[in-house]
């Protein structure tokens, strides 16, 4: 941590590094603010309910959970630090490091599966030149893999962001990429 | 605000009526999450355009509705005139037919692709006979504007839920289900009303009723569509729930990947407590009741009751033992009803229509209908609703169409991961939640995926073993580790490492698995793999014995090579990335099989089909 | 009472029972691994994930886990049916499949609840094999190693450290194959607010969590001609050590220091002596904070995880307890400075070594306040497990030795140290004193029972000279936590408090021989204790002739500013991360 910031992990589109809590004061009050509206109480178990829409609250913030969030959220609750680690490394959902400004999710649910899914993510990892999981080390993009998304119909299926790619082939790999900004 | 069960009746009717003045007729654009993805705004856009266009603003009217379930067909459309009750259904459709579907009304229009309505209305006239498919679950799904309270009313919504607390007691409603049959359509198939008077048998002033909305089963959507497509009937349904086990609050916990359906079921509940159908003394009964949301957070072992209450008390997903059972001590150790999404669906029709009723739909130890999301290589990939005991041809053959590209037909695989492949010689089987498990398969939660020849049932194993393995939640010695072994034993397989004794070990501990596993994940995790070991066990032998894989998705055990069509022409040898393939121009060219690696550039790259792959 | 038969034999048990406590009942063994249940405390950790217990029960589609699986009316048990044998050995098998198989080289070898079980269920061969989990070994602090290769997610160790300590250390993190227990961030112990009460590694049925072995450091110091090495062993050793060579009750006082001699210290001396001086400045302090009126209650300071705690978890707090050094540290100052110059001895030249039921001590001696002399007042802390091995490695036939006496003068002690080592006893050697002084005679009666047991908070008023002394004793940290919490809200009016880490108090501290879940060993512990206060003929630390003599000699009297030099220390805030 420290007051400069060289670590470099700012290069996604949100912000990448443990010092969030500090340096963006706007994104820290929205947080306050959404925790202050919640019913928090003495009682640890009551709260510990909240835990989980906080998470999803900062990550909305921050793009992800560094530990200087998990802190704040789990001081506010009055929970312990490592409950809250628990929890986040339960969940595929969350994470504690940065992503990159494009998530590009292929689905890995069955029926994609069965239309080609494996083979559009081999594309992907060639043409991004990362695994499953990983960020490229510019920044841009993270890849992942998600179970299903509902839109079976349109196996194989490509989330980038929120926008969803239907009938993808190997082939349109590179255009999905290129649409991205 | 409505305030009895006669306001609700008046107002009803007030809004067909003022329906009826206002247009004539009414086109649904299929907005679920799947019909945006396939394009339909701007073709909402388009049509909300022509009819300005055309100067038709009182007549005709846009309506964004959910999932038709037409899948196959997206982006889709349907045009209905108010009076007639006719209506064409379209598929495919694009910006430019825009114009032509405004015009003609609720006829055909040229250049659009009508499809049939036998598929999406069984109930019509025509189809009553033939027809395969059955609408309780949905009803309005596809049918009505999912984020108008008005539309549902006027399709009896609440009606049930009136009828309920205002004329039966907690312990009638309870009857009802239970003498309906109903059976939980999560998965396990438990009876609804079984489990509703565990819950009310509890003395306790705090009890909950959870909507289980966690979908985790991949491939599976149906619970989606009718949370984006009907949500009031799932707030309703969870109403009435809560009045029977004496419950005044609801959760709903829902995956974060469905953003629509939160936003729709938020909708809802904001327009259901305007009017007071939630909170407060309900129609007037003095029964209270009110919901919230919870969600999800990427992990299917949640979907699961027990780590599901976990979940959403803010730790780790965590199935633990059961009993007691959350009917006795669930959420915060409160008596606790946990159902899923298409369970409560049932519910309000149950109610209104009755027991009888919904009895005579179905098989006798399955009442009612089950809706499947038909996908994999079939050619209507769809939503179906299917009363229980359809055969497994009637919805891949009859509903679905059969297999796509002419290929054949292989396996289906129902249950999700939980589940097992049945082979062609089972396409016969009434379906219903025992005759599944019979064939060592699962009803689940309604995934069913068709296979065909290009898909190696050793792969597929592998594949489910894989989500088993990343969802597992480690817990427990069993899943931990037994389903990673398990997992290990099939790469080998799938990899050429495979023998005899590997087989004999996946069966063993398959076997062990089921039976120690803590949660019903992994009781039931080694499902698929001993229904294909079952039922496609020559080509595990395949695998092991001849190290071939039929169906050429192993690559590790693909061979390719070159055969005398070849001419030549070294396109195969520019593009093998490891220099694998020999040859003079214009001779016959070879591969080197030490050195090939298997990755197919070359038989996609050759023009003159001179290379075999097997 | 509910009936039900298990391998044809009908059993009646309460409702509620387990299977497996229905089994026990007739005699019939379920082997177990995730469960524990430490009855004196009302601590059940009832997981149900190992499922080496499954059994087979008639109506059931599955293997139940008897451990969890509560009885029912007519129930018809199997535990030795062909389907249940290859089941348990199967969970057997597959978790050393995921198992460094290191056992002639572990930490464990002979104490491990799997190895037994192994050997039990007569397993001989490999069955599965396949990836295994690698994490790193965390070895960065002085008192716990980790190696998470040898977990097998009982989650004991959680139990222990969540619910019982209520530290909030270890949590399951990840999931599936690659789930463990670890701290947040899965980093080392030491940057984490861990008391090293050691409990979790109490708890721990396998080699992941032992203590860091410094006995090594021990045969190096005792093998340096150049140094003086003198050692000292605290109250509850000697009600444990005995353990380790089949001696189940009573204190074996006399052998230990007959073996440390062997061991070849130059000085075998007694943490009891420095327990008694830690009474006098306590003592003393407390009676000055009752006629001030301020800054109550005094809670006692002597127990190092209960220090971090309350640094890391209550910095507000921090000015209550009670600024004397635990007696380890105490020793080690006096050691270093009285003694050493004593004997001409620079204290550079001097090794302290501890001998402690402690893992926490370990770090304790390693905080940098500790340096009265200069350097590190104690040097090298080994735990009571740590002392047995060494005493096979030196072989040593321990049961066989004859008695012998405790070096002079950091030797004598009274009965009031002894009972240090149980829960309570600090606080009534505190009450022997200050009745003593506060009423200015040598009172009789000097048992305070109240205090005394294995009860989660106990309380008592004591009426000394007239004035009414609200003590309340706990152990366990969480129960210390209710203790605080109650302080913090100014709902308690506590005139002295005590707290342990331990449940139990030290008896049952992290480096003491593991009872795998048998708590009658703990009592029997608590037994030899006060035992052997009511068997010395002087009880009361002021009584102490070497005590009196120390402070004539060097520190004058408690509280003097040369003893806050040397016994006396602060405590500092530290992050509740
Ligand atoms: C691993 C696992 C995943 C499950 N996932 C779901 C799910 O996504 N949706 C669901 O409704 N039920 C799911 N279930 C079943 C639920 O545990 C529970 O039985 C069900 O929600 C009860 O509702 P029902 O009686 O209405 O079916 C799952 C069960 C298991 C063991
Ligand atoms: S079976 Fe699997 S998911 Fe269920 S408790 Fe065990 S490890 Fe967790
Ligand atoms: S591409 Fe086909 S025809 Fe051309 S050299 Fe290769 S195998 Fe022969
Ligand atoms: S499969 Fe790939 S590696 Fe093998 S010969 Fe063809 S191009 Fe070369
Ligand atoms: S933990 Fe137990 S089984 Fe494992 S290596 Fe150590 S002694 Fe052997
Ligand atoms: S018992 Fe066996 S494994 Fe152990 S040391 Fe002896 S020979 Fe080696
Ligand atoms: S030593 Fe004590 S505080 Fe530290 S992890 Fe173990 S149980 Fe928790
Ligand atoms: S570290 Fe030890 S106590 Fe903790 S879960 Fe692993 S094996 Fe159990
Ligand atoms: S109670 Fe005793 S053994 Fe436990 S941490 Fe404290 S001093 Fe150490
Ligand atoms: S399996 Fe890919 S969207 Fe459902
Ligand atoms: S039309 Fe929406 S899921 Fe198919
Ligand atoms: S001892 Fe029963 S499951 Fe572990």
């Amino acid at each position: 941590m420290g007051d400069a910031c060289s670590c470099g992990g700012c290069v996604g589109s949100k912000i990448g590094c443990d010092n969030v809590l500090d340096k963006f004061p706007e994104q820290k009050a929205d947080l306050e603010k959404y925790m202050d509206s919640l019913p928090i109480g003495k009682e640890k178990e009551a709260n510990r309910g909240l835990l989980i829409q906080c998470l999803h609250k900062a990550q909305g913030i921050y793009g992800y959970l560094p530990e200087s969030v998990q802190l704040f959220v789990a001081n506010k609750l009055g929970l312990h630090l490592s409950e809250v680690y628990g929890v986040i490394s339960f969940y595929s959902y969350f994470t504690d490091i940065p992503v990159g400004e494009n998530k590009i999710n292929v689905c890995l649910g069955t029926a994609c599966f069965v239309k080609g899914a494996d083979k559009v993510m081999a594309e992907f990892e060639r043409v991004l030149g990362v695994k499953d999981g990983q960020t490229t080390e510019n920044g841009k993009f993270t890849l992942g893999g998600l179970r299903c998304v509902g839109a079976c119909s349109l196996a194989p299926v490509v989330m980038v962001n929120d926008r969803v790619y239907g009938n993808v082939t190997p082939a349109m790999v590179g255009d999905i990429i290129a649409d991205c900004k | 605000m409505i305030e009895n069960a006669k306001q609700l009746a008046e107002k009803a009717d007030g809004i067909r009526k003022e329906h009826a003045g206002r247009s004539k007729i009414g086109i649904l654009v299929s907005m679920g999450t799947c019909g945006i993805a396939a394009g339909t705004t701007p073709i909402l856009n388009a049509i909300r355009d022509e009819i300005k266009k055309q100067g038709r603003d009182g007549e005709v009217e846009v309506i964004e509705t959910g999932c038709m379930g037409l899948c196959h067909s997206e982006p889709t459309v349907e045009v209905f005139d108010r009076e007639s009750g006719a209506s064409v259904i379209y598929g495919q459709v694009t910006e430019q037919q825009a114009a032509a579907i405004v015009e003609s009304g609720s006829k055909p229009a040229a250049g659009a692709t009508a499809l049939s309505r036998g598929w999406y209305y069984p109930e019509d006239e025509e189809n009553k006979d033939n027809a395969l498919q059955a609408r309780i679950v949905l009803r309005n799904t596809g049918r009505i504007n999912p984020q108008s309270l008005e539309e549902y009313l006027v399709q009896d919504g609440y009606a049930a839920l009136a009828k309920a607390v205002t004329t039966m007691k907690p312990q009638d409603v309870i009857d009802t289900i239970i003498a309906s049959g109903l059976r939980g359509r999560g998965g396990g198939g438990f009876p609804t009303g079984k489990k509703w008077a565990f819950a009310a048998a509890q003395k306790n002033d705090t009890k909950y009723v959870i909507c289980n909305a966690d979908e985790g089963d991949p491939g599976a959507f149906m619970d989606r569509a009718v949370l984006e497509g009907d949500p009031h009937a799932v707030l309703e349904a969870m109403a009435i729930a809560g009045y029977a086990i004496g419950a005044t609050k609801g959760i709903i916990y829902i995956r974060a990947e469905y953003p629509l359906a939160i936003e729709r079921l938020n909708i809802a509940i904001d327009q259901a407590r305007k009017e007071g159908l939630l909170g407060k003394n309900i129609f007037g009964a003095g029964f209270d009741f009110d919901l919230e949301l919870k969600y999800g957070a990427g992990a299917f072992v949640c979907g699961e009751e027990t780590a599901l209450i976990h979940s959403i008390e803010g730790m780790r997903g965590e199935p633990t033992f059961k009993p007691p059972f959350p009917a006795i001590s669930g959420l915060w150790k409160k008596p606790t009803i946990v159902n899923n999404v298409e369970t409560y669906a049932n519910v309000c029709a149950i109610i209104r229509k009755g027991a009888d009723w919904f009895k005579k739909i179905g098989t006798a130890g399955s009442p009612g209908t089950k809706v499947f999301a038909l996908a994999g290589k079939v050619n209507k990939v769809g939503l179906v609703e299917v009363p229980m005991g359809t055969t497994l041809r009637d919805i891949i053959f009859g509903v679905g169409e059969g297999i796509k590209d002419g290929r054949a037909f292989k396996a289906v695989q129902t249950g999700g991961p939980s589940g097992g492949c049945l082979k062609a010689t089972e396409l016969d089987t009434a379906i219903d939640y025992e005759s599944l498990k019979a064939l060592g398969s699962m009803m689940g939660s309604g995934g069913m995926i068709v296979m065909d020849e290009d898909d190696c049932m050793v792969n597929i194993a592998r594949f489910f073993l894989e989500f088993t393995l990343d969802e597992s939640c480690g817990k427990c010695t069993p899943c931990r580790i037994g389903n990673k072994r398990l997992y290990e034993m099939l790469q080998d397989i799938c990899e050429g490492r495979g023998t005899m004794e590997t087989l004999e070990k996946l069966d063993t501990l398959s076997r062990t698995i089921k039976d120690t596993a803590l949660c019903g994940l992994g009781q039931t995790s080694p499902n698929p793999v001993l229904s294909t070991m079952a039922q496609f066990k020559d080509e595990y032998l395949q695998h092991i014995q001849e190290k071939k894989c039929a169906a050429g998705v192993c690559h590790k055990l693909i061979t390719y090579t070159i055969n005398e069509s070849c001419v030549g022409c070294t396109l195969c040898a520019r593009n093998c990335p490891v220099d694998a393939i020999s040859g003079e121009r214009k001779g016959r060219h070879v591969i080197d099989q030490d050195k090939c690696i298997k990755c197919g550039v070359c038989f996609e790259a050759c023009k003159f089909h001179a290379i075999d792959k097997s | 009472m509910i009936n039900l038969t298990i391998n044809n034999q009908p059993v009646s048990v309460e409702e509620g029972s387990t299977i497996l406590e229905a089994a026990g009942k007739l005699g019939i063994r379920i082997p177990t691994l995730c469960h524990i249940k430490l009855d004196c405390f009302n601590v059940e950790h009832r997981v149900g994930s190992c499922r080496v217990c499954v059994v087979e029960v008639e109506g059931r589609p599955n293997l139940a886990p008897s451990c969890c699986t509560p009885v029912m009316e007519g129930m018809v048990v199997k535990t030795n049916t062909i389907r249940a044998i290859n089941a348990r050995r199967t969970m057997l098998d597959l978790i050393l499949s995921d198992h460094p198989k290191d056992c002639l080289t572990c930490e464990k070898n002979l104490e491990c609840e799997l190895q037994n079980l192994a050997q039990e269920m007569g397993l001989h061969r490999i069955v599965y094999e396949g990836e295994q989990s690698t994490y790193p070994k965390d070895m960065a602090n002085e008192s716990i190693v980790r190696d998470l290769n040898k977990c097998i997610m009982c989650r004991r160790c959680e139990t222990a450290c969540n619910e019982i300590q209520t530290v909030g250390i270890l949590s399951g993190v990840r999931r599936g194959f690659e789930a463990v227990v670890a701290p947040s961030g899965e980093r080392p112990l030491n940057e984490t607010k861990c008391t090293f009460c050691g409990q979790c590694v109490a708890a721990c049925p396998v080699g992941a969590l032992t203590e860091m072995d410094h006995t090594y450091a021990v045969w190096r110091a005792l093998n340096d001609k150049t140094k003086t090495v003198v050692v000292q062993t605290a109250p509850a050793v000697r009600a444990a050590i005995g353990e380790m060579f089949g001696i189940m009750e009573g204190c074996t006082t006399g052998k230990m220091v007959t073996g440390l001699r062997m061991l070849g210290f130059d000085k075998v001396f007694d943490t009891d002596f420095t327990a008694d001086l830690t009474i006098m400045e306590e003592t003393h302090e407390l009676i000055e904070r009752v006629k001030a009126g301020k800054n109550l209650p005094i809670l006692t300071s002597c127990c190092p995880g209960w220090v971090k705690f309350f640094e890391h978890q209550f910095p507000d707090m921090i000015n209550i307890p009670s600024s004397a050094k635990s007696p380890q540290q105490m020793f080690g100052a006096v050691a270093k400075t009285f003694y050493a110059e004593k004997i001409g001895v620079k204290p550079e030249d001097m090794v302290v070594v501890s001998v402690m039921p402690c893992l926490a001590k370990k770090y304790e001696a390693s905080r940098e306040e500790f340096n009265s002399s200069g350097a590190r007042d104690v040097d090298i802390v080994i735990s009571t497990r740590e002392l047995g091995k060494m005493f096979q490695e030196a072989g040593i036939l321990f049961e066989k030795l004859e008695d012998s006496e405790y070096d002079s003068p950091l030797g004598e002690s009274t009965g009031a140290a002894v009972i240090f080592g149980a829960t309570g006893g600090v606080l009534e050697a505190a009450l022997r004193t200050a009745a003593d002084w506060l009423t200015g005679e040598d009172l009789k009666d000097i048992d305070f029972k109240a205090v005394r047991g294995f009860e989660a908070i106990r309380e008592a008023t004591v009426n000394v000279a007239g004035m009414d002394i609200k003590v309340a004793v706990a152990s366990g940290l969480g129960n210390a936590r209710k203790l605080l919490e109650k302080i913090r809200s100014g709902e308690a009016d506590y005139t002295a408090i005590e707290i342990m880490a331990c449940p139990g108090g030290c008896l049952n501290g992290g480096g003491q021989p593991y009872i795998h879940g048998d708590t009658s060993i703990l009592k029997k512990r608590m037994d030899a204790l006060y035992a052997e206060d009511t068997g010395k003929t002087i009880r009361k630390s002021h009584q102490n002739p070497d005590i009196k003599k120390i402070y004539e000699e060097f520190f004058g009297e408690p509280g003097s500013h040369k003893a806050h030099e040397l016994l006396h220390t602060h405590y500092k805030a530290r992050t509740n991360a």
